[in-house]
Protein backbone atom coordinates (compact mmCIF):
# COMPACT_ATOMS: atom_id res chain seq x y z
CA UNK A 1 0.00 0.00 0.00
CA UNK A 2 1.39 3.43 -0.84
CA UNK A 3 1.78 6.42 1.41
CA UNK A 4 -0.58 9.36 1.14
CA UNK A 5 1.64 11.51 3.34
CA UNK A 6 5.37 11.27 3.65
CA UNK A 7 7.61 13.70 5.50
CA UNK A 8 11.33 13.33 6.05
CA UNK A 9 13.62 15.31 8.28
CA UNK A 10 11.35 18.32 8.81
CA UNK A 11 13.15 21.10 10.62
CA UNK A 12 11.65 24.46 11.49
CA UNK A 13 13.25 27.14 13.62
CA UNK A 14 11.80 30.39 14.89
CA UNK A 15 14.81 32.36 15.97
CA UNK A 16 16.28 30.42 18.85
CA UNK A 17 13.18 28.20 19.20
CA UNK A 18 13.45 24.92 17.33
CA UNK A 19 9.82 24.07 16.67
CA UNK A 20 10.66 20.92 14.68
CA UNK A 21 13.93 19.09 15.01
CA UNK A 22 13.89 16.46 12.27
CA UNK A 23 10.43 14.93 12.15
CA UNK A 24 9.81 11.88 9.93
CA UNK A 25 6.39 10.43 9.41
CA UNK A 26 4.37 8.48 6.90
CA UNK A 27 0.66 7.88 6.63
CA UNK A 28 -0.56 4.93 4.57
CA UNK A 29 -3.30 5.63 2.09
CA UNK A 30 -6.68 5.26 3.77
CA UNK A 31 -5.27 5.13 7.29
CA UNK A 32 -5.39 7.50 10.23
CA UNK A 33 -2.30 8.85 11.89
CA UNK A 34 -2.66 10.42 15.30
CA UNK A 35 0.01 13.03 15.95
CA UNK A 36 0.12 13.27 19.69
CA UNK A 37 1.97 15.80 21.78
CA UNK A 38 1.67 18.33 24.58
CA UNK A 39 1.35 22.10 24.05
CA UNK A 40 4.18 23.47 21.99
CA UNK A 41 5.32 20.03 20.82
CA UNK A 42 5.22 21.10 17.18
CA UNK A 43 1.96 19.51 16.01
CA UNK A 44 0.56 22.60 14.33
CA UNK A 45 3.91 23.31 12.73
CA UNK A 46 3.88 19.85 11.10
CA UNK A 47 0.33 20.41 9.85
CA UNK A 48 1.16 23.88 8.50
CA UNK A 49 4.15 22.56 6.60
CA UNK A 50 2.26 19.64 5.09
CA UNK A 51 -0.65 21.87 4.06
CA UNK A 52 1.65 24.31 2.17
CA UNK A 53 1.17 27.14 4.67
CA UNK A 54 4.72 27.14 5.96
CA UNK A 55 8.10 26.34 4.48
CA UNK A 56 10.42 24.29 6.67
CA UNK A 57 14.11 25.11 7.03
CA UNK A 58 14.95 21.57 5.98
CA UNK A 59 13.20 18.39 4.99
CA UNK A 60 11.03 16.92 2.30
CA UNK A 61 7.32 16.34 2.15
CA UNK A 62 4.90 14.63 -0.18
CA UNK A 63 1.13 14.67 -0.01
CA UNK A 64 -1.02 12.57 -2.34
CA UNK A 65 2.08 11.76 -4.36
CA UNK A 66 2.97 15.40 -5.00
CA UNK A 67 5.94 17.35 -3.69
CA UNK A 68 4.51 19.89 -1.23
CA UNK A 69 7.10 22.57 -2.04
CA UNK A 70 7.38 22.04 -5.80
CA UNK A 71 3.65 21.82 -6.50
CA UNK A 72 1.78 23.54 -3.67
CA UNK A 73 -1.26 24.25 -5.81
CA UNK A 74 -1.58 20.63 -6.86
CA UNK A 75 -1.31 19.61 -3.23
CA UNK A 76 -3.95 22.16 -2.20
CA UNK A 77 -6.36 20.64 -4.69
CA UNK A 78 -6.02 17.29 -2.95
CA UNK A 79 -6.12 18.25 0.70
CA UNK A 80 -8.65 19.49 3.18
CA UNK A 81 -7.56 21.37 6.29
CA UNK A 82 -9.36 22.16 9.47
CA UNK A 83 -6.97 24.23 11.53
CA UNK A 84 -6.59 24.42 15.27
CA UNK A 85 -8.96 27.37 15.54
CA UNK A 86 -12.19 27.08 13.60
CA UNK A 87 -11.70 29.31 10.56
CA UNK A 88 -15.34 30.19 10.21
CA UNK A 89 -16.45 33.55 8.87
CA UNK A 90 -18.83 34.71 11.56
CA UNK A 91 -20.72 37.18 9.43
CA UNK A 92 -21.55 34.63 6.77
CA UNK A 93 -24.17 31.97 7.25
CA UNK A 94 -23.10 28.34 7.39
CA UNK A 95 -24.29 27.94 3.83
CA UNK A 96 -22.40 31.00 2.61
CA UNK A 97 -19.21 29.81 4.27
CA UNK A 98 -19.34 26.47 2.49
CA UNK A 99 -20.53 27.94 -0.79
CA UNK A 100 -17.61 30.36 -0.79
CA UNK A 101 -15.11 27.56 -0.19
CA UNK A 102 -16.67 25.53 -2.98
CA UNK A 103 -16.31 28.46 -5.36
CA UNK A 104 -12.69 28.88 -4.37
CA UNK A 105 -12.07 25.18 -5.08
CA UNK A 106 -13.54 26.05 -8.50
CA UNK A 107 -16.40 23.60 -8.24
CA UNK A 108 -18.57 26.01 -10.20
CA UNK A 109 -21.53 27.96 -8.95
CA UNK A 110 -24.12 25.19 -9.10
CA UNK A 111 -21.97 22.40 -7.74
CA UNK A 112 -20.68 24.64 -4.92
CA UNK A 113 -24.25 25.30 -3.77
CA UNK A 114 -25.25 21.67 -3.97
CA UNK A 115 -22.19 20.61 -2.06
CA UNK A 116 -22.83 23.24 0.64
CA UNK A 117 -26.36 21.87 1.18
CA UNK A 118 -25.07 18.28 1.23
CA UNK A 119 -22.50 19.11 3.87
CA UNK A 120 -24.94 21.06 6.02
CA UNK A 121 -27.14 17.98 6.04
CA UNK A 122 -24.24 15.66 6.75
CA UNK A 123 -23.10 17.77 9.68
CA UNK A 124 -26.50 18.31 11.17
CA UNK A 125 -26.50 22.02 10.42
CA UNK A 126 -29.51 22.24 8.14
CA UNK A 127 -31.59 24.28 10.59
CA UNK A 128 -28.73 26.62 11.35
CA UNK A 129 -27.49 26.75 7.76
CA UNK A 130 -29.04 30.11 6.94
CA UNK A 131 -28.09 31.83 10.18
CA UNK A 132 -24.85 33.80 10.50
CA UNK A 133 -22.15 31.60 12.03
CA UNK A 134 -21.81 34.21 14.77
CA UNK A 135 -24.82 32.57 16.41
CA UNK A 136 -23.29 29.07 16.38
CA UNK A 137 -22.08 27.19 19.43
CA UNK A 138 -18.45 26.05 19.64
CA UNK A 139 -19.41 22.56 18.54
CA UNK A 140 -21.38 23.86 15.56
CA UNK A 141 -18.47 26.04 14.48
CA UNK A 142 -16.14 23.10 14.68
CA UNK A 143 -18.48 21.03 12.56
CA UNK A 144 -18.84 23.83 10.04
CA UNK A 145 -15.06 24.18 9.89
CA UNK A 146 -14.67 20.45 9.33
CA UNK A 147 -17.36 20.61 6.66
CA UNK A 148 -15.29 23.34 5.01
CA UNK A 149 -12.33 20.98 4.85
CA UNK A 150 -14.50 18.41 3.05
CA UNK A 151 -16.01 20.63 0.39
CA UNK A 152 -13.85 19.23 -2.41
CA UNK A 153 -14.02 15.66 -1.04
CA UNK A 154 -10.25 15.66 -0.71
CA UNK A 155 -8.40 12.32 -0.51
CA UNK A 156 -6.14 13.62 2.26
CA UNK A 157 -7.43 15.38 5.32
CA UNK A 158 -5.61 17.29 8.06
CA UNK A 159 -7.41 18.01 11.31
CA UNK A 160 -5.52 20.03 13.90
CA UNK A 161 -7.04 19.34 17.33
CA UNK A 162 -10.57 18.89 15.99
CA UNK A 163 -12.17 18.40 19.40
CA UNK A 164 -10.28 20.86 21.58
CA UNK A 165 -12.76 23.00 23.47
CA UNK A 166 -15.73 20.72 22.85
CA UNK A 167 -17.82 19.25 25.64
CA UNK A 168 -17.70 15.45 26.04
CA UNK A 169 -20.93 14.96 24.15
CA UNK A 170 -19.85 17.07 21.15
CA UNK A 171 -16.51 15.33 21.24
CA UNK A 172 -18.01 11.86 20.84
CA UNK A 173 -20.29 13.24 18.12
CA UNK A 174 -17.22 14.57 16.33
CA UNK A 175 -15.51 11.22 16.68
CA UNK A 176 -18.46 9.51 15.04
CA UNK A 177 -18.29 11.97 12.14
CA UNK A 178 -14.58 11.39 11.70
CA UNK A 179 -14.94 7.62 11.87
CA UNK A 180 -17.53 7.72 9.14
CA UNK A 181 -15.24 9.78 6.95
CA UNK A 182 -12.36 7.46 7.43
CA UNK A 183 -14.55 4.46 6.66
CA UNK A 184 -15.06 6.12 3.27
CA UNK A 185 -11.33 5.78 2.54
CA UNK A 186 -10.03 9.26 3.38
CA UNK A 187 -6.46 9.43 4.62
CA UNK A 188 -6.33 11.42 7.82
CA UNK A 189 -3.64 13.11 9.83
CA UNK A 190 -5.08 14.16 13.12
CA UNK A 191 -3.35 16.03 15.90
CA UNK A 192 -4.54 15.81 19.43
CA UNK A 193 -3.59 16.28 23.03
CA UNK A 194 -6.18 13.73 24.06
CA UNK A 195 -4.74 10.31 24.30
CA UNK A 196 -8.12 8.71 24.35
CA UNK A 197 -8.90 10.41 21.07
CA UNK A 198 -5.84 8.97 19.37
CA UNK A 199 -6.71 5.58 20.86
CA UNK A 200 -10.24 5.70 19.44
CA UNK A 201 -9.50 7.20 16.03
CA UNK A 202 -5.94 6.46 14.97
CA UNK A 203 -4.47 3.37 13.33
CA UNK A 204 -0.97 4.58 14.07
CA UNK A 205 0.31 7.07 16.53
CA UNK A 206 3.35 9.31 16.44
CA UNK A 207 4.21 10.99 19.72
CA UNK A 208 6.18 14.21 19.45
CA UNK A 209 7.63 16.44 22.08
CA UNK A 210 9.97 19.39 21.73
CA UNK A 211 9.84 18.97 17.95
CA UNK A 212 11.09 15.38 17.99
CA UNK A 213 9.40 12.05 17.50
CA UNK A 214 9.71 10.22 20.80
CA UNK A 215 7.63 7.16 19.99
CA UNK A 216 5.60 5.61 17.23
CA UNK A 217 3.44 2.56 16.69
CA UNK A 218 -0.11 1.39 17.15
CA UNK A 219 -1.90 2.22 20.37
CA UNK A 220 -1.37 -1.35 21.56
CA UNK A 221 2.33 -1.31 20.72
CA UNK A 222 2.77 1.91 22.64
CA UNK A 223 0.93 0.53 25.61
CA UNK A 224 3.03 -2.63 25.54
CA UNK A 225 6.10 -0.43 25.62
CA UNK A 226 5.01 0.86 29.00
CA UNK A 227 4.05 -2.53 30.38
CA UNK A 228 1.24 -5.04 30.54
CA UNK A 229 -1.63 -5.39 32.95
CA UNK A 230 -1.53 -4.46 36.60
CA UNK A 231 -3.53 -5.77 39.49
CA UNK A 232 -4.71 -3.04 41.82
CA UNK A 233 -6.25 -3.67 45.22
CA UNK A 234 -7.49 -1.07 47.70
CA UNK A 235 -8.11 -2.30 51.25
CA UNK A 236 -10.44 -0.84 53.84
CA UNK A 237 -7.83 -0.76 56.58
CA UNK A 238 -4.30 0.35 55.75
CA UNK A 239 -2.94 -1.90 58.49
CA UNK A 240 -3.83 -4.92 56.36
CA UNK A 241 -1.96 -3.71 53.31
CA UNK A 242 1.22 -5.60 54.15
CA UNK A 243 -0.70 -8.83 54.60
CA UNK A 244 -2.48 -8.47 51.26
CA UNK A 245 0.80 -7.79 49.59
CA UNK A 246 2.30 -10.96 51.14
CA UNK A 247 -0.72 -13.00 50.05
CA UNK A 248 -0.71 -11.79 46.47
CA UNK A 249 2.99 -11.44 45.74
CA UNK A 250 3.30 -15.03 44.42
CA UNK A 251 0.74 -14.22 41.68
CA UNK A 252 2.66 -11.28 40.23
CA UNK A 253 5.27 -11.10 37.48
CA UNK A 254 6.89 -8.23 39.36
CA UNK A 255 7.08 -6.89 42.88
CA UNK A 256 4.01 -5.25 44.46
CA UNK A 257 4.15 -1.52 45.04
CA UNK A 258 2.32 -0.24 48.12
CA UNK A 259 0.71 3.12 48.59
CA UNK A 260 -0.12 3.50 52.31
CA UNK A 261 -1.81 6.80 51.78
CA UNK A 262 -4.33 5.47 49.30
CA UNK A 263 -4.44 2.08 51.08
CA UNK A 264 -3.70 0.45 47.76
CA UNK A 265 -1.35 -2.03 46.20
CA UNK A 266 -0.40 -2.36 42.54
CA UNK A 267 1.51 -5.18 40.92
CA UNK A 268 2.35 -6.18 37.35
CA UNK A 269 0.56 -9.42 36.44
CA UNK A 270 -0.36 -11.56 33.49
CA UNK A 271 -3.27 -13.95 33.38
CA UNK A 272 -6.32 -11.75 33.00
CA UNK A 273 -9.63 -12.50 34.68
CA UNK A 274 -8.58 -15.95 35.95
CA UNK A 275 -5.79 -14.33 37.87
CA UNK A 276 -8.09 -11.68 39.24
CA UNK A 277 -10.45 -14.35 40.54
CA UNK A 278 -7.59 -16.24 42.18
CA UNK A 279 -6.39 -13.06 43.83
CA UNK A 280 -9.85 -12.21 45.16
CA UNK A 281 -10.24 -15.78 46.55
CA UNK A 282 -7.04 -15.42 48.50
CA UNK A 283 -8.07 -12.07 49.93
CA UNK A 284 -11.54 -13.23 50.92
CA UNK A 285 -10.20 -16.45 52.45
CA UNK A 286 -7.87 -14.37 54.60
CA UNK A 287 -10.85 -12.30 55.77
CA UNK A 288 -9.43 -8.99 54.55
CA UNK A 289 -11.97 -6.32 53.68
CA UNK A 290 -11.35 -4.73 50.25
CA UNK A 291 -12.83 -1.51 48.91
CA UNK A 292 -11.80 -2.07 45.34
CA UNK A 293 -9.92 -4.57 43.25
CA UNK A 294 -9.32 -4.78 39.53
CA UNK A 295 -7.09 -5.26 36.57
CA UNK A 296 -5.84 -2.13 34.94
CA UNK A 297 -4.41 -1.97 31.44
CA UNK A 298 -2.10 0.95 30.80
CA UNK A 299 -3.82 3.80 29.04
CA UNK A 300 -2.19 6.08 26.58
CA UNK A 301 -2.01 8.50 29.46
CA UNK A 302 0.47 6.22 31.11
CA UNK A 303 2.34 5.93 27.83
CA UNK A 304 2.40 9.63 27.42
CA UNK A 305 3.54 10.38 30.93
CA UNK A 306 6.23 7.74 30.78
CA UNK A 307 7.51 8.94 27.43
CA UNK A 308 7.37 12.68 27.97
CA UNK A 309 8.45 12.24 31.58
CA UNK A 310 11.59 10.57 30.32
CA UNK A 311 12.40 13.35 27.93
CA UNK A 312 12.02 15.98 30.61
CA UNK A 313 14.44 14.05 32.80
CA UNK A 314 16.92 13.93 29.95
CA UNK A 315 16.59 17.67 29.57
CA UNK A 316 17.35 18.21 33.21
CA UNK A 317 20.35 15.87 33.17
CA UNK B 1 -3.47 29.68 -13.22
CA UNK B 2 -5.69 31.54 -15.59
CA UNK B 3 -6.52 35.22 -15.47
CA UNK B 4 -10.15 34.17 -15.26
CA UNK B 5 -9.45 32.36 -11.99
CA UNK B 6 -8.07 35.56 -10.53
CA UNK B 7 -11.15 37.52 -11.56
CA UNK B 8 -13.65 34.92 -10.36
CA UNK B 9 -11.83 34.26 -7.07
CA UNK B 10 -11.52 38.00 -6.39
CA UNK B 11 -15.22 38.40 -6.97
CA UNK B 12 -15.99 35.55 -4.58
CA UNK B 13 -13.82 37.12 -1.88
CA UNK B 14 -15.27 40.59 -2.53
CA UNK B 15 -18.78 39.18 -2.22
CA UNK B 16 -17.87 37.74 1.15
CA UNK B 17 -16.72 41.14 2.41
CA UNK B 18 -19.78 42.88 1.01
CA UNK B 19 -22.05 40.44 2.84
CA UNK B 20 -20.33 41.61 5.99
CA UNK B 21 -21.11 45.26 5.18
CA UNK B 22 -24.73 44.30 4.61
CA UNK B 23 -24.99 42.21 7.75
CA UNK B 24 -23.16 44.59 10.06
CA UNK B 25 -24.58 47.98 9.11
CA UNK B 26 -22.97 49.37 12.26
CA UNK B 27 -19.76 49.32 10.30
CA UNK B 28 -21.05 51.80 7.74
CA UNK B 29 -22.56 53.88 10.54
CA UNK B 30 -19.24 53.81 12.40
CA UNK B 31 -17.26 54.95 9.36
CA UNK B 32 -19.65 57.79 8.60
CA UNK B 33 -20.51 58.88 12.10
CA UNK B 34 -17.25 60.61 12.89
CA UNK B 35 -17.05 62.47 9.55
CA UNK B 36 -20.61 63.65 10.06
CA UNK B 37 -19.54 64.90 13.48
CA UNK B 38 -16.60 66.64 11.83
CA UNK B 39 -18.90 68.33 9.35
CA UNK B 40 -21.09 69.67 12.13
CA UNK B 41 -18.16 70.59 14.35
CA UNK B 42 -16.16 72.41 11.71
CA UNK B 43 -19.11 73.93 9.90
CA UNK B 44 -20.87 75.31 12.94
CA UNK B 45 -18.33 75.50 15.77
CA UNK B 46 -15.01 76.43 14.16
CA UNK B 47 -16.42 77.62 10.84
CA UNK B 48 -17.17 81.12 12.03
CA UNK B 49 -13.58 81.58 13.18
CA UNK B 50 -12.11 80.12 10.00
CA UNK B 51 -14.33 81.76 7.41
CA UNK B 52 -13.16 85.35 6.81
CA UNK B 53 -16.40 86.31 5.09
CA UNK B 54 -18.40 85.32 8.14
CA UNK B 55 -21.68 83.45 8.05
CA UNK B 56 -19.95 80.17 7.24
CA UNK B 57 -21.92 79.21 4.13
CA UNK B 58 -18.89 79.54 1.87
CA UNK B 59 -16.76 77.66 4.37
CA UNK B 60 -19.22 74.78 4.49
CA UNK B 61 -18.93 74.40 0.72
CA UNK B 62 -15.18 74.47 1.00
CA UNK B 63 -15.12 71.98 3.86
CA UNK B 64 -17.00 69.07 2.31
CA UNK B 65 -14.37 67.91 -0.20
CA UNK B 66 -11.83 67.86 2.63
CA UNK B 67 -14.16 65.73 4.69
CA UNK B 68 -14.59 63.36 1.73
CA UNK B 69 -10.83 62.92 1.47
CA UNK B 70 -10.44 62.37 5.18
CA UNK B 71 -13.30 59.89 5.29
CA UNK B 72 -12.01 57.65 2.52
CA UNK B 73 -8.55 57.62 4.10
CA UNK B 74 -10.03 56.66 7.47
CA UNK B 75 -12.08 54.04 5.67
CA UNK B 76 -8.94 52.33 4.44
CA UNK B 77 -8.17 51.41 8.02
CA UNK B 78 -11.08 49.00 7.74
CA UNK B 79 -9.12 47.13 5.09
CA UNK B 80 -6.18 46.75 7.41
CA UNK B 81 -8.14 45.90 10.52
CA UNK B 82 -10.34 43.48 8.59
CA UNK B 83 -7.36 41.62 7.19
CA UNK B 84 -5.67 41.51 10.58
CA UNK B 85 -8.84 39.96 11.96
CA UNK B 86 -8.91 37.41 9.15
CA UNK B 87 -5.32 36.48 9.90
CA UNK B 88 -6.03 36.13 13.59
CA UNK B 89 -9.11 34.00 13.10
CA UNK B 90 -7.30 31.62 10.76
CA UNK B 91 -9.44 32.62 7.79
CA UNK B 92 -6.34 33.60 5.85
CA UNK B 93 -4.89 30.15 6.62
CA UNK B 94 -8.01 28.59 5.21
CA UNK B 95 -7.75 30.72 2.04
CA UNK B 96 -4.10 29.88 1.70
CA UNK B 97 -4.82 26.17 1.90
CA UNK B 98 -7.27 26.40 -1.03
CA UNK B 99 -6.25 26.04 -4.68
CA UNK B 100 -7.44 29.59 -5.38
CA UNK B 101 -5.51 32.45 -6.96
CA UNK B 102 -3.37 33.76 -4.07
CA UNK B 103 -3.70 37.37 -5.19
CA UNK B 104 -7.51 37.15 -5.10
CA UNK B 105 -7.82 37.59 -1.34
CA UNK B 106 -6.25 41.05 -1.42
CA UNK B 107 -7.77 42.08 -4.72
CA UNK B 108 -11.19 41.01 -3.47
CA UNK B 109 -10.72 42.82 -0.20
CA UNK B 110 -9.57 46.10 -1.74
CA UNK B 111 -12.35 45.95 -4.35
CA UNK B 112 -15.04 45.47 -1.74
CA UNK B 113 -13.61 48.47 0.07
CA UNK B 114 -14.17 50.54 -3.05
CA UNK B 115 -17.84 49.61 -2.81
CA UNK B 116 -17.79 50.53 0.85
CA UNK B 117 -16.25 53.88 -0.05
CA UNK B 118 -18.94 54.53 -2.64
CA UNK B 119 -21.57 54.01 0.05
CA UNK B 120 -19.66 56.23 2.46
CA UNK B 121 -19.34 58.98 -0.17
CA UNK B 122 -23.07 58.82 -0.83
CA UNK B 123 -23.88 59.24 2.86
CA UNK B 124 -21.36 62.08 3.18
CA UNK B 125 -22.64 63.83 0.05
CA UNK B 126 -26.17 63.77 1.48
CA UNK B 127 -24.83 65.21 4.72
CA UNK B 128 -23.05 67.88 2.67
CA UNK B 129 -26.21 68.76 0.79
CA UNK B 130 -28.02 69.18 4.09
CA UNK B 131 -25.52 71.75 5.36
CA UNK B 132 -25.57 73.70 2.11
CA UNK B 133 -22.82 72.10 0.03
CA UNK B 134 -23.51 72.12 -3.70
CA UNK B 135 -21.84 70.82 -6.83
CA UNK B 136 -21.44 73.86 -9.06
CA UNK B 137 -19.99 72.10 -12.11
CA UNK B 138 -21.02 69.64 -14.77
CA UNK B 139 -22.02 66.06 -14.05
CA UNK B 140 -18.87 64.69 -15.72
CA UNK B 141 -16.57 66.94 -13.74
CA UNK B 142 -18.25 65.92 -10.51
CA UNK B 143 -18.02 62.25 -11.48
CA UNK B 144 -14.32 62.64 -12.15
CA UNK B 145 -13.96 64.26 -8.75
CA UNK B 146 -15.57 61.29 -7.03
CA UNK B 147 -13.51 58.90 -9.12
CA UNK B 148 -10.28 60.58 -8.09
CA UNK B 149 -11.27 60.24 -4.45
CA UNK B 150 -11.96 56.54 -5.00
CA UNK B 151 -8.67 55.95 -6.83
CA UNK B 152 -6.81 57.68 -4.05
CA UNK B 153 -8.63 55.62 -1.42
CA UNK B 154 -7.90 52.43 -3.35
CA UNK B 155 -4.17 53.13 -3.20
CA UNK B 156 -4.33 53.80 0.55
CA UNK B 157 -6.24 50.53 0.99
CA UNK B 158 -3.20 48.63 -0.27
CA UNK B 159 -0.94 50.38 2.23
CA UNK B 160 -3.28 49.35 5.02
CA UNK B 161 -3.61 45.84 3.57
CA UNK B 162 0.14 45.47 3.96
CA UNK B 163 0.04 46.82 7.51
CA UNK B 164 -2.92 44.60 8.41
CA UNK B 165 -1.02 41.49 7.34
CA UNK B 166 2.15 42.63 9.02
CA UNK B 167 0.55 43.37 12.39
CA UNK B 168 -1.97 40.63 12.98
CA UNK B 169 -4.07 42.43 15.56
CA UNK B 170 -6.99 44.62 14.51
CA UNK B 171 -6.59 46.85 17.56
CA UNK B 172 -2.93 47.54 16.87
CA UNK B 173 -3.71 48.26 13.22
CA UNK B 174 -6.37 50.73 14.29
CA UNK B 175 -4.18 52.54 16.76
CA UNK B 176 -1.01 52.50 14.69
CA UNK B 177 -2.77 53.76 11.57
CA UNK B 178 -4.24 56.75 13.27
CA UNK B 179 -0.80 57.90 14.33
CA UNK B 180 -0.06 58.26 10.61
CA UNK B 181 -3.50 59.12 9.35
CA UNK B 182 -4.29 61.96 11.72
CA UNK B 183 -1.37 64.19 10.71
CA UNK B 184 -1.86 63.16 7.08
CA UNK B 185 -5.47 64.28 7.03
CA UNK B 186 -5.17 67.30 9.32
CA UNK B 187 -1.89 68.81 8.13
CA UNK B 188 -3.49 69.47 4.79
CA UNK B 189 -6.00 71.78 3.19
CA UNK B 190 -8.87 69.57 4.36
CA UNK B 191 -10.23 71.99 6.94
CA UNK B 192 -8.39 75.25 6.42
CA UNK B 193 -6.89 77.01 3.42
CA UNK B 194 -3.15 76.33 3.27
CA UNK B 195 -2.06 79.95 3.48
CA UNK B 196 -3.04 79.88 7.14
CA UNK B 197 -0.33 77.30 7.95
CA UNK B 198 3.18 78.23 9.19
CA UNK B 199 6.39 77.45 7.17
CA UNK B 200 7.45 73.79 7.42
CA UNK B 201 3.92 72.53 8.10
CA UNK B 202 2.80 74.37 5.03
CA UNK B 203 5.40 72.68 2.83
CA UNK B 204 4.35 69.29 4.18
CA UNK B 205 0.71 70.13 3.57
CA UNK B 206 1.38 71.37 0.05
CA UNK B 207 2.98 68.09 -0.99
CA UNK B 208 0.63 65.96 1.07
CA UNK B 209 -1.45 63.90 -1.39
CA UNK B 210 -4.47 64.40 0.84
CA UNK B 211 -4.21 68.09 -0.04
CA UNK B 212 -3.92 67.40 -3.74
CA UNK B 213 -6.90 65.06 -3.87
CA UNK B 214 -8.91 67.56 -1.82
CA UNK B 215 -7.85 70.41 -4.09
CA UNK B 216 -8.73 68.37 -7.16
CA UNK B 217 -12.14 67.46 -5.77
CA UNK B 218 -12.86 71.09 -4.83
CA UNK B 219 -11.98 72.24 -8.31
CA UNK B 220 -14.08 69.52 -9.89
CA UNK B 221 -17.08 70.21 -7.64
CA UNK B 222 -16.66 73.97 -8.02
CA UNK B 223 -16.14 74.70 -4.31
CA UNK B 224 -13.69 77.60 -4.09
CA UNK B 225 -11.64 78.95 -1.20
CA UNK B 226 -14.03 80.96 1.01
CA UNK B 227 -11.57 83.87 1.08
CA UNK B 228 -12.45 85.97 -2.00
CA UNK B 229 -8.91 87.41 -1.98
CA UNK B 230 -7.21 83.98 -1.99
CA UNK B 231 -4.63 83.44 -4.72
CA UNK B 232 -4.43 80.27 -6.77
CA UNK B 233 -1.77 77.90 -5.37
CA UNK B 234 1.49 78.03 -7.26
CA UNK B 235 3.24 74.94 -5.89
CA UNK B 236 3.30 72.25 -8.60
CA UNK B 237 1.44 69.61 -6.60
CA UNK B 238 -1.54 71.90 -6.09
CA UNK B 239 -1.38 73.60 -9.45
CA UNK B 240 -1.76 70.15 -11.01
CA UNK B 241 -3.70 68.37 -8.28
CA UNK B 242 -5.30 65.72 -10.50
CA UNK B 243 -2.04 64.65 -12.08
CA UNK B 244 -0.18 64.74 -8.79
CA UNK B 245 -2.85 62.60 -7.12
CA UNK B 246 -2.74 60.06 -9.94
CA UNK B 247 1.07 59.86 -9.89
CA UNK B 248 1.01 59.43 -6.17
CA UNK B 249 -1.64 56.70 -6.29
CA UNK B 250 0.27 54.87 -9.02
CA UNK B 251 3.49 55.02 -7.03
CA UNK B 252 1.79 53.67 -3.92
CA UNK B 253 0.25 50.82 -5.89
CA UNK B 254 3.54 49.91 -7.54
CA UNK B 255 5.20 49.61 -4.15
CA UNK B 256 2.44 48.22 -1.95
CA UNK B 257 0.65 45.73 -4.20
CA UNK B 258 3.75 43.48 -4.38
CA UNK B 259 4.64 44.12 -0.73
CA UNK B 260 1.16 43.21 0.48
CA UNK B 261 1.06 40.10 -1.71
CA UNK B 262 4.44 39.02 -0.39
CA UNK B 263 3.25 39.49 3.17
CA UNK B 264 0.08 37.54 2.39
CA UNK B 265 2.12 34.51 1.41
CA UNK B 266 3.90 34.53 4.74
CA UNK B 267 0.99 35.52 6.92
CA UNK B 268 0.49 33.15 9.81
CA UNK B 269 -2.33 32.98 12.28
CA UNK B 270 0.07 33.93 15.05
N1 LIG C 1 5.20 32.00 14.32
C1 LIG C 1 5.94 31.55 15.35
N2 LIG C 1 6.92 32.31 15.87
C2 LIG C 1 7.68 31.86 16.88
N3 LIG C 1 7.56 30.67 17.45
C3 LIG C 1 6.60 29.86 17.00
C4 LIG C 1 5.74 30.25 15.92
N4 LIG C 1 4.90 29.23 15.67
C5 LIG C 1 5.21 28.26 16.55
N5 LIG C 1 6.24 28.62 17.33
C6 LIG C 1 6.86 27.80 18.41
O1 LIG C 1 7.12 26.52 17.89
C7 LIG C 1 6.82 25.52 18.84
C8 LIG C 1 5.83 24.53 18.28
O2 LIG C 1 4.61 25.17 18.09
P1 LIG C 1 3.31 24.44 17.55
O3 LIG C 1 2.27 25.48 17.38
O4 LIG C 1 3.65 23.63 16.36
O5 LIG C 1 2.94 23.50 18.77
P2 LIG C 1 1.64 22.60 18.99
O6 LIG C 1 2.12 21.22 19.24
O7 LIG C 1 0.69 22.80 17.88
O8 LIG C 1 1.08 23.20 20.34
P3 LIG C 1 -0.45 23.40 20.82
O9 LIG C 1 -0.88 22.09 21.38
O10 LIG C 1 -0.33 24.43 21.89
O11 LIG C 1 -1.25 23.84 19.66
C9 LIG C 1 6.34 26.25 20.08
O12 LIG C 1 7.43 26.37 20.96
C10 LIG C 1 5.91 27.59 19.56
O13 LIG C 1 6.08 28.57 20.54
MG1 LIG D 1 -1.20 23.50 17.76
Amino acid sequence: MSNAIRATGLVKRYGSVTALDGVDLTVREGSVLGLLGPNGAGKTTVVRILTTLLRPDAGEAEVAGLDVFADPRGVRRRLGLSGQYAAVDEYLTGFENLDMIGRLYHLGRRRARERARELLAQFDLVDAGDRPAKTYSGGMRRRLDLAGALVASPPVLFLDEPTTGLDPRSRTDMWAVIQKLVAGGTTLLLTTQYLEEADVLADDIVVIDHGRVIARGTADQLKAQVGGERLEVTVADAAQLAEVSRLLAPLGVGAPVLDEHRRSMAMPVSGGVELLRGALDRIVDAGVKVDDAGLRRPTLDDVFLTLTGETTEEDVA
Amino acid sequence: MSALDVVVDSAVVAKRNLIKIKRVPDLLVATTLSPIMFVLLFAYVFGGAIDPTGGGAAYREFLIAGIFAQTVVFGAVITGAGLAEDVRKGIIDRFRSLPMAPSAVLTGRTLSDVVNNVLVLIVMSLTGLLVGWRINTSFLEALWGYLLLLIFAYAISWVLAFIGLLVPSPEVVNNASFIVIFPLTFVANTFVPLDTLPGPLRVFAEWNPVSSVTEAARNLFGNPDPDPNAVEPTVWSLAHPELYTLIWAAAVLVVFVPLANMQYRRAASR
